[in-house]
């Protein structure tokens, strides 16, 4: 313990320095801006400022992305509630209890708990990724080739279980975006896949521009000529003061949310979007009063907000102790770590402590930050959305196409970019995920690798996944979330995501 | 048709096209893998996976139920986003996305002249400025260093 808390003193000193400070406070700004316009989502916004952060040093890069990312997180759910427009999709159920407080008068409470929930989430859940990453990355480095292999199996397998949809559409997606980062140089053998000639692609597809395309570019498509609200209802600093019952009300949804949300997002997948969801769904099953739900209940806001932002700082644990992404997000900071010559994984937290430490500790500074922000500027953040759509849109367009371009400089990223953007608003339109593609492709190289680097070791025997017992647990799991999702298929019955209203289709009704 | 059973069946095809285009890589064998391996098993999976969704998608909507209201506003910025591929290192970054956002303020959205030039010259010199200035993010000039 006494080791930890002088790492921590190290990490403070390396984040209250004025320049990681400053980025920090313009990534929280940059994210908050990101949360509040409904068409780029945090993914987007890191993809797209990742260029930006290639002149600063690796510490300063990661804390400026990350603050982008949580902040995101914070600002998404500022346009739910006054506007009932979820600026980012974690904030979709916070519309619902989120609008209808608005409607009635408390839009400042909706606010102030919203924001609340998310820094005592954000912060609590920080010590347990300050916690539990450094003994996972221990732990991690009895992994070999085998082990990693079953991990991002499983991770593929956690992520098709929890997708919103259906498993089997999900599987599928999952399969499409491995296919996509099959392109380019076999590591193994040294022959060039699917490149057709084009040498930029002698390295495979980048994740930059695919990100972008489905998530930034595909909504643009979606959304592009459509009508949008313009009404915005901007509640004083003084009406933000929650009653006491609301207080009361919301202590344990905030409590129930942050350690559901880290959980959740330790998990592969969508982390931040699916704990919204369990969470709105878990104090809707819990309360003496589950018909409130829907009519205002501050509950409904509580839970979700603070899921979506425990579940930011869970999803950092695998990226940071094993270097796997558990989704697109940390995917894209992987990247940009690597930018820096920085690998995640085991050895970062022995080998570059103050990285390491700095980052934890930037994330503390940050969520403070974005409580101060949000809460009294509100106001100003929520004008960003009386910019006229037919601008918005063509100015976001400028911004992919600056931050894919600027990544690689080659018109060849914008190609896949706008490839990938048509992929996506198809894939929309037919009710399929994005976000298994995306980590698909990411995975794609390094699963092939373990893979065949497993037989290599075995002389070619597949016993050696199940003959070592970290591999048999992880593919007995992934087995296991296989089985369960057939079962309800093939006994006709209702599903757990059902139940919980994961279904695509009730998420698009809410919207 | 339903829409899962029309999208299920482009899966379908773009599997069957990926093993047909795996045909020029070495298979390897079930010990040995070789570069076409993995994309062949993955291709495989993917048929499976998109003949499932045909059979099992009867109660999906169906196609002509899908709305395209926005399709003159996509097919614009695709063709806008096709534009800034050839564009932008043969006319330089500046000169490209001031064409675009002319395209798409003026000709698609019928914004005034005035407030069309002004919000794509704003939009390219200043994030020209803000980028490849302040943030030092190398951008194409273009032959007219514009």
């Amino acid at each position: 313990m006494s080791e930890t808390l002088h790492n921590l003193y190290i990490g403070f000193s390396v984040a209250l320095a004025p320049s990681v400070l400053l980025y920090a406070f313009v990534g929280c700004v940059v994210g908050t801006l990101v949360g509040v316009l409904p068409g780029i989502g945090p993914l987007a916004g890191i993809s797209l400022l990742l260029p930006a952060s290639f002149g600063l040093d690796a510490t300063s890069a990661i804390v400026l992305l990350a603050g982008i990312y949580y902040g995101a997180m914070y600002g998404g759910s500022t346009t739910s509630i006054l506007m009932r427009i979820p600026g980012e999709a974690a904030s979709v159920m916070t519309c619902i209890d989120g609008y209808e407080m608005t409607r009635k008068g408390r839009a400042g409470p909706a606010l102030a708990i919203a924001a609340i929930g998310s820094y005592i989430a954000g912060t609590v859940s920080i010590v347990g990724l300050m916690l539990l990453a450094p003994p996972l990355a221990s732990f991690a480095l009895r992994f070999g080739p085998p082990e990693y292999f079953a991990l991002l199996l499983l991770g593929l397998l956690v992520l098709a279980y929890m997708s919103g949809g259906s498993m089997l559409k999900s599987l599928a997606m999952a399969a499409l975006g491995l296919l996509l980062g099959m392109i380019g140089i076999d590591p193994m053998t040294g022959f060039f896949r699917f490149s057709y000639g084009l040498v930029e692609l002698g390295d495979g597809i980048g994740v930059v521009p695919v990100a972008v395309g489905l998530f930034g570019l595909s909504e643009i498509l979606l959304t592009a000529g459509q009508p949008t609200a313009t009404e915005i209802k901007k509640p004083r600093l003084k009406d933000l003061l929650p009653s006491r019952e609301e207080w009361c009300d919301s202590i344990w949804p905030i409590g129930r949310g942050t350690v559901l949300g880290f959980l959740i997002g330790i998990i592969p997948g969508s982390a931040h979007i699916i704990s919204s969801f369990v969470s709105y769904a878990v104090e809707k099953r819990l309360s003496k009063h589950p018909e409130r739900f829907g009519h205002g209940a501050i509950e409904g806001v509580a839970g979700p907000e603070s899921a979506n932002n425990s579940a930011t700082s869970g999803a950092f644990v695998p990226m940071l102790a094993l270097g796997v992404p558990s989704g697109p997000i940390p995917a894209v900071m992987i990247a940009a770590m690597m930018v820096h010559g920085i690998s995640p994984g085991p050895l970062l937290i022995s080998q570059q402590p103050e990285l390491f430490w700095g980052f934890i500790a930037s994330m503390y500074v940050g969520n403070l930050v974005l409580l101060i922000l949000n809460l009294p500027l509100v106001g100003i953040f929520v004008n960003v959305l009386r910019i006229p759509y037919p601008l918005l849109y063509p100015a976001i367009l400028v911004f992919c196409v600056l931050g894919v371009y600027a990544v690689n400089g080659s018109a060849v990223d914008l190609g896949i970019m706008t490839a990938t953007g048509a992929l996506g608003y198809g894939l929309r339109k037919f009710d399929f995920e994005t976000a298994p593609v995306v980590l698909g492709l990411i995975l794609a190289p390094m699963m092939e690798m373990s893979f065949r680097q497993s037989l290599a070791m075995s002389s070619g025997s597949y016993a050696i996944f199940v003959n070592r017992p970290i591999a048999l647990v992880m593919l007995t799991v992934g087995l296991a979330l296989l089985l369960l999702s057939v079962v309800p298929f093939l006994m006709k019955r209702v599903d757990w995501r059902q139940r919980l209203g994961l279904e695509a289709g009730q998420e698009k009704e809410t919207l | 048709m339903t829409t899962d059973r029309f999208s299920a069946s482009v899966l379908v095809l773009f599997s069957l096209f990926v093993i047909w285009e795996s045909r020029h890589l070495p298979l390897g064998t079930f010990r040995q893998p070789g570069p076409a391996y993995v994309p062949v098993f993955l291709a495989s999976l993917l048929l499976i996976f998109g003949v499932s969704l045909i059979l099992t998608a009867g109660r999906a909507p169906s196609l002509s139920s899908l709305r395209w209201s926005e399709w003159r506003h996509a097919l614009a910025i695709l063709l806008t986003c096709v534009f800034s591929v050839f564009a932008i290192e043969r006319l330089g970054y500046r000169l490209t996305v001031l064409l675009a956002l002319v395209f798409l303020v003026k000709g698609m959205e019928k914004r005034g002249w005035v407030s069309s030039l002004t919000f794509a010259f704003g939009m390219a010199f200043g994030s020209f400025y803000l980028f490849y200035t302040v943030l030092r993010v190398p951008l194409p000039q273009g032959p007219l260093g514009f």
